[in-house]
């Protein structure tokens, strides 16, 4: 059978999964629609958050990041950083919100600060942050539709908006909850499962992590060493100790994604499905399990992949790859334009080398590592079929978790909750669900229409949520002293210095022509670069929120019963008992 | 289920907040301390074929930090029921 028709074959069925499982997980009431009835196992959740979390771009992206573009070491600002959020949301955030029991983030932002104000300022945050990742995720199913499939772009992003309106659109959350468990399941295969391949053929050991410690087959050199050496020899810099622009930055860029990681409003909604707060600090836990299984496996897929490309093209110094016996896979990513090939000298052989001048690998897509690799390692179709499902899984699950954001703070928090409060339980439902559509139809125009900026978009989710999001619910929970106008002037002004910039650098929307103060060298503020200025938006926001609650009014008594009453367990009555 | 008094809440958040703070230290040693900051003296001890600093960073920080969760989740457990505000 060929591959075309294989890959037809799982992504299909992997697509009637989802299906059955939408039709059987429907919501009745917006309990069920916003949080899942509120019963989900904690290790259920789990799955569910990690599907949720993890996008097209860790699925697809990340491990051709740390291999390619960050060379190594450079690229653990994502491992640690998409990780590291976790320990902040188990101990700092999820517990409490979870106690403090009802549906979505504004919400809490909107009690807590005892303002309307706050509540839509905290929705235009949500909204902000969580379309600019849907974007991204639009645009990662076209994609994967287009390369696998061999559909083009828009029949691939039409097909993945069907499937997401379908289940999340009937189910709300609840549908989604039970997707994104089997679209986990998927997705953990498809990724680890080549990976044990390439760690068996080049050290002999099955599990990934080991082998990325291990000693390459047939000789006595480990493969890291083999891989500086490599390295060396082509003008790279040493893949285990090259940083990332500095230190500071790679400190300041970890510590956004941790941030950002605990801010993002679709991840913090996934705790308020389980039954207690202890379920809610062990669902945290169980999230990052899965998570990691796939985190500590793709530093490995990076180095192997990029170990076993060096060596295709250069087996030994000098006995380059000669161009026109290269490999099919060559040929195959070379007609996607992920991967260019250009014999500047004329010798008819392929140097890959760090010099742009005599490199003529002239094209390597970091997306290349994951996409290939089961081409590159010659497993058999049904692991590449897979593969495309894992990446559709990644993105589906991910969109459908964010849509979801977007729709309740959209129904619950402008329409029952400020603007429309006589609203009717029914009526409330029938909104949600129209907010859904309505998501999921903006959405997947933005990713037909990219206003140029898919590529930076999920950067920018995290800047955002780090800057404006975090700090507010952080000192909410942490500070009964902290006011309305502290809090809001703390989100904006966080907003604001983060997206300015950010669009400083990149020009507003990511439109290269609108740049503006151009005299500036780039990551001006202490070498850092714009994706990694969401921690400098956190601080900013934390004093400007600090600086104007000592200026005005304490916040009143009730409001400080309900920090004091969110930070112990008991007491609990479930979600939504104040309805 | 009994009602915390006073003094019993705010006993019960501080020690909830100490064992939160020694946790995120840990938290903050293996990712920032020894993953970035201290990345280059870790190196110069090798485990393996790893790098000791490389493996913090890529691998060794990830593992820490899920024990960190799970020990938080024990620990707090035990705390909520000594103040008898556990959830059953």
């Amino acid at each position: 059978m060929d591959l075309a028709t294989t890959t037809y074959i799982v992504v299909g069925f992997t697509f009637l999964i989802y299906i059955g499982i939408a039709i059987a997980a429907r919501a009745g009431d917006t309990r069920e629609f916003y949080v899942a009835g509120g019963g989900v196992h904690p290790i259920a959740n789990g799955m569910a958050t990690a599907a949720d979390w993890m996008s097209a771009a860790s699925f697809i992206s990340m491990a051709g990041l740390i291999g390619i573009s960050y060379n190594g070491y450079g690229g653990s600002v994502f491992l640690m950083g998409w990780t590291g959020g976790y320990v902040i949301l188990a101990m700092l955030l999820a517990p409490y919100l979870r106690k403090y029991g009802k549906f979505t983030v504004p919400e809490f932002i909107g009690d807590r600060y005892y303002s309307d104000t706050a509540r839509v300022v905290a929705v235009i945050c949500l909204i902000l942050c969580s379309v600019t990742y849907v974007i991204g995720q639009m645009k990662g199913i076209g994609v994967a539709f287009s390369r696998f499939l061999e559909t083009d772009y828009e029949t691939g992003l039409y097909t993945g908006m069907v499937i997401v309106f379908f289940y999340a659109v009937l189910g709300g959350m609840k549908g989604i909850t039970y997707t994104q468990i089997a679209q986990y399941v998927v997705l953990i295969l498809a990724y680890t499962i080549p990976a044990i391949f390439i760690s068996l053929q080049l050290t002999g050991n099955p599990i990934p992590q080991l082998g990325l410690g291990s000693t390459l087959v047939g000789s006595d050199t480990f493969l890291l060493d083999k891989l500086d050496q490599v390295l060396a020899e082509t003008g790279f810099k040493e893949y285990t100790t090259s940083v990332r622009l500095s230190q500071v930055n790679m400190f300041a860029y970890t510590a956004s994604l941790m941030i950002g990681t605990a801010g993002l409003p679709h991840v913090i909604i996934r705790f308020f499905t389980v039954p207690k707060v202890r379920d809610a600090r062990k669902s945290a836990g169980w999230a990052l399990i899965f998570i990691a299984i796939l985190y500590t496996t793709a530093p490995a897929v990076a180095a192997m992949a990029r170990l076993n490309i060096m060596q295709t093209i250069e087996p030994a110094p000098g006995q380059n790859l000669v161009i026109d016996q290269r490999p099919q896979w060559f040929k195959t990513w070379e007609q996607t334009g992920l991967l260019a090939i250009e014999d500047k000298n004329g010798d008819g052989r392929l140097q890959y080398v760090a010099d742009p001048e005599r490199n003529e690998l002239v094209k390597l897509d970091n997306d290349i590592l994951v996409l290939a690799n089961p081409e590159i390692a010659r497993l058999p179709n049904w692991i590449i079929a897979l593969v495309a499902a894992g990446g559709l899984a990644a993105a589906l699950s991910t969109a459908a978790g964010l849509l979801l954001a977007i729709s309740s703070a959209i129904s619950h928090d402008l329409l029952k909750s400020t603007f429309y409060p006589t609203i009717s339980e029914q009526m409330e439902l029938n909104a949600s669900r129209g907010a859904m559509a309505l998501a999921v139809f903006g959405a997947g125009y933005l990713g037909l229409n990219p206003p140029g900026f898919a590529a930076g978009t999920v950067a920018l989710a995290f800047g955002l949520a780090a800057a404006s999001i975090f700090p507010a619910l952080m000192m909410g929970i942490f500070s009964s002293r902290v006011t309305r106008e502290g809090a809001v002037a703390g989100m904006v002004v966080g907003l604001g210095v983060t997206l300015f910039y950010v669009f400083q650098h990149k020009g507003i929307m990511f439109v290269a022509d609108w740049r503006f103060l151009p005299g500036m060298s780039p990551n001006w503020f202490f070498g850092i670069e714009p994706n990694a200025f969401g921690c400098i938006g956190a601080a900013i926001n934390f004093a400007v929120a600090i600086g104007v609650t000592a200026m005005t009014r304490e916040p009143p008594e009730r409001v400080r019963n309900l920090v004091q009453e969110i930070r112990i367990p008991a007491g609990m009555t479930g979600a939504a008992s104040h309805h | 289920m009994q009602k915390l008094s006073e003094a019993q809440a705010k006993e019960y958040w501080r020690r909830n907040r100490s064992l939160m703070i020694r946790l995120m230290a840990i938290w903050f040693i293996v990712s920032f301390g020894f993953g970035i900051l201290g990345v280059d003296l870790l190196n110069t001890v090798q485990v393996g074929g790893y790098k000791l600093g490389f493996w913090f960073a890529q691998q060794g920080s990830i593992f820490v930090f899920i024990g960190l969760i799970f020990y938080y989740v024990v620990a707090m457990a035990r705390l909520d029921r000594e103040f008898g505000v556990e959830e059953d």
